[in-house]
């Protein structure tokens, strides 16, 4: 393809999924540019998580495409797509879990660099700089704890650790593989409302340094600051797409707009 | 005979309870980790087979088993199990495989698969997952009813004297028929001393593990 857009860095088309008999996800299309992040809304059961579990691969879609920077990871149509190593695929993706799902054995460092540290050993060239190869890992999960602000908590366990600051580890540990897209299932959802506004400081930083993102939130006003696009989901299908301006002042749809009264009410 | 000297021959007898105790350890401890996963495998055929083996070794007497063990190999290969020990240690080591994965099951199945998601959503393949982030939290939950079953051994390992393998309560039997009867309670000593250090040993372990919270 001659005139792909260099700025996408990802493309979902007619993305499909089933659970058991009822469709959960109904030919979602969408496109990330570069640097961009989109917020994915919607009222509960829609379908936003199984997207977002789509992506990273936990969940196998039963129809539909998936590209990073015009590479294809998923294809149904395609036999020798859909063969693609799981795992490699997955490198392409970070995912903030709603519960953090930090490892409770390791200290909020190692949960960062544990991932790379395993990676690193399936390089060829691991054994003969084995000491510089983990010495600069461990420099790059100290930087991540430093972006996120937890420097001083790096030698702390999860359970010593507020949610608010395990959720950040855990932003930490996604972006340690250095992801080309991070996504977040409602990361400030299991935090006290006293503590949301840490995390979503550390997500709008990330913004303003154009990592690109989704992110599936409640949180509607953090949406509109920080979204470059919106994406509302209803009963598994994409309703409404588009800048946030557009969606939120101007929805064209009935259910976009139910939706809308529904959270201004609470 | 006097004191020292029983203790001299029971001692003798108690180095094959504790070879019988770690050999059964040494292969059971891992055998019980395969069998847990045959018994959650996705795999049907594989699964079903898994439980009902287990079923059959937890629904029959370890008496029992070490007598087959010992004697149906001879009846029906006409070759007999090389020596009796050896008999002992099989039947040991599949009976303990068996309580052994159930406790490993429970375990697996009671951590959060979340804890498989996050490894996965970072690459990390299967194998990793479960030994560098699963493990330990399984080691930390199941401590309890391992050192449980581990102390059971310990004492059930007196059973290997119905194939006349020479353990410690053999060798007191043998004495007491020479007309002394004490050697008998005598060993008790014997396995409080060693139950006494396994639970100082668990509690160590569980100390140990008590620095992260799963
Ligand atoms: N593993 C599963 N098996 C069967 N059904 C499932 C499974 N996972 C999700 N579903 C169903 O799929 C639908 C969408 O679920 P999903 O978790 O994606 O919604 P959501 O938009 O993330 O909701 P919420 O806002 O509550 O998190 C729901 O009806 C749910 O019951
Ligand atoms: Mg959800």
């Amino acid at each position: 393809m001659v005139a792909l857009n260099e700025k996408v860095v990802l493309e979902v088309k007619r993305l499909s999924k089933k659970f058991d008999s009822s469709d959960v996800l109904k030919s979602v299309d969408f496109t990330l540019e570069e640097g961009e992040t989109l917020a994915i809304i919607g009222s509960s059961g829609s379908g936003k998580t199984t997207l977002l579990r789509c992506l990273n691969f936990l969940e196998r879609p039963d129809a539909g495409y998936i590209s990073v920077r015009g590479n294809a990871l998923f294809d149904s149509e395609d036999h020798n797509v859909s063969k693609k190593d799981i795992r490699q695929n997955r490198l392409h993706f970070g995912l903030v879990f709603q519960s953090f799902n930090l490892f409770p054995q390791y200290t909020a460092l190692k949960n960062v660099v544990l991932a790379p540290e395993l990676l690193a050993k399936e390089r060829k060239d691991y054994k003969a700089n084995k000491k510089s190869v983990i010495e600069e890992i461990r420099n790059d999960g100290l930087k991540l704890l430093e972006q996120v602000g937890l420097s001083e908590r790096r030698d702390y366990y999860p359970h010593q650790l507020s949610g608010g600051q395990q959720q950040r580890v855990a932003i930490a540990r996604a972006l340690a593989l250095k992801p080309d897209i991070l996504c977040f299932d409602e990361p400030t959802s299991a935090l006290d409302p006293e503590l949301t506004g840490e995390v979503l400081k550390v997500i709008r930083s990330l913004a303003a340094t154009k990592k690109s993102m989704v992110i599936v939130t409640h949180e509607m006003q953090f949406a509109r600051d920080v979204a470059d696009k919106i994406l509302f989901m209803d009963d598994g299908a994409v309703i409404e797409y588009g800048k946030p301006e557009d969606v939120f002042d101007n929805p064209s749809s009935d259910r976009m707009k139910k939706f809308l009264e529904r959270y201004n009410s609470i | 005979m006097g004191l020292w000297n029983v203790t001299l021959s029971l001692w003798s007898g108690f180095q094959t309870t504790l070879l019988l105790f770690f050999l059964t350890l040494a292969f059971a401890l891992p055998l019980g980790l395969l069998i847990s996963f045959g018994s959650m495998s996705k795999f049907a055929p594989l699964r079903y087979a898994v439980k009902i083996f287990v079923w059959i070794i937890r629904g029959t007497p370890l008496m029992l088993q070490i007598i087959i063990i010992f004697y149906v190999p001879a009846l029906f290969f006409g070759t007999p199990i090389s020596t009796r020990f050896i008999a002992a240690v099989i039947a040991f080591v599949i009976n303990y495989a068996c309580y052994f994965s159930e406790i490993y099951r429970g375990g697996i199945e009671s951590i959060s698969n979340s804890q498989f998601e996050a490894g996965q959503a970072l690459g990390m393949t299967k194998s990793q997952i479960f030994f560098r982030v699963i493990l330990l939290q399984v080691i930390k939950r199941i401590a309890a009813p391992m050192s449980n079953e581990v102390i059971t051994l310990v004492k059930d390992t007196a059973l290997a004297r119905v194939i006349a393998v020479v353990e410690i309560i053999r060798v007191a039997e043998n004495i007491m028929s020479g007309g002394l009867i004490w050697p008998l309670f005598y060993t008790a000593v014997f396995f409080l001393l060693s139950v006494g250090i396994l639970t100082l040993m668990f509690g160590f372990l569980e100390k140990k593990l008590s620095y992260f919270r799963a």
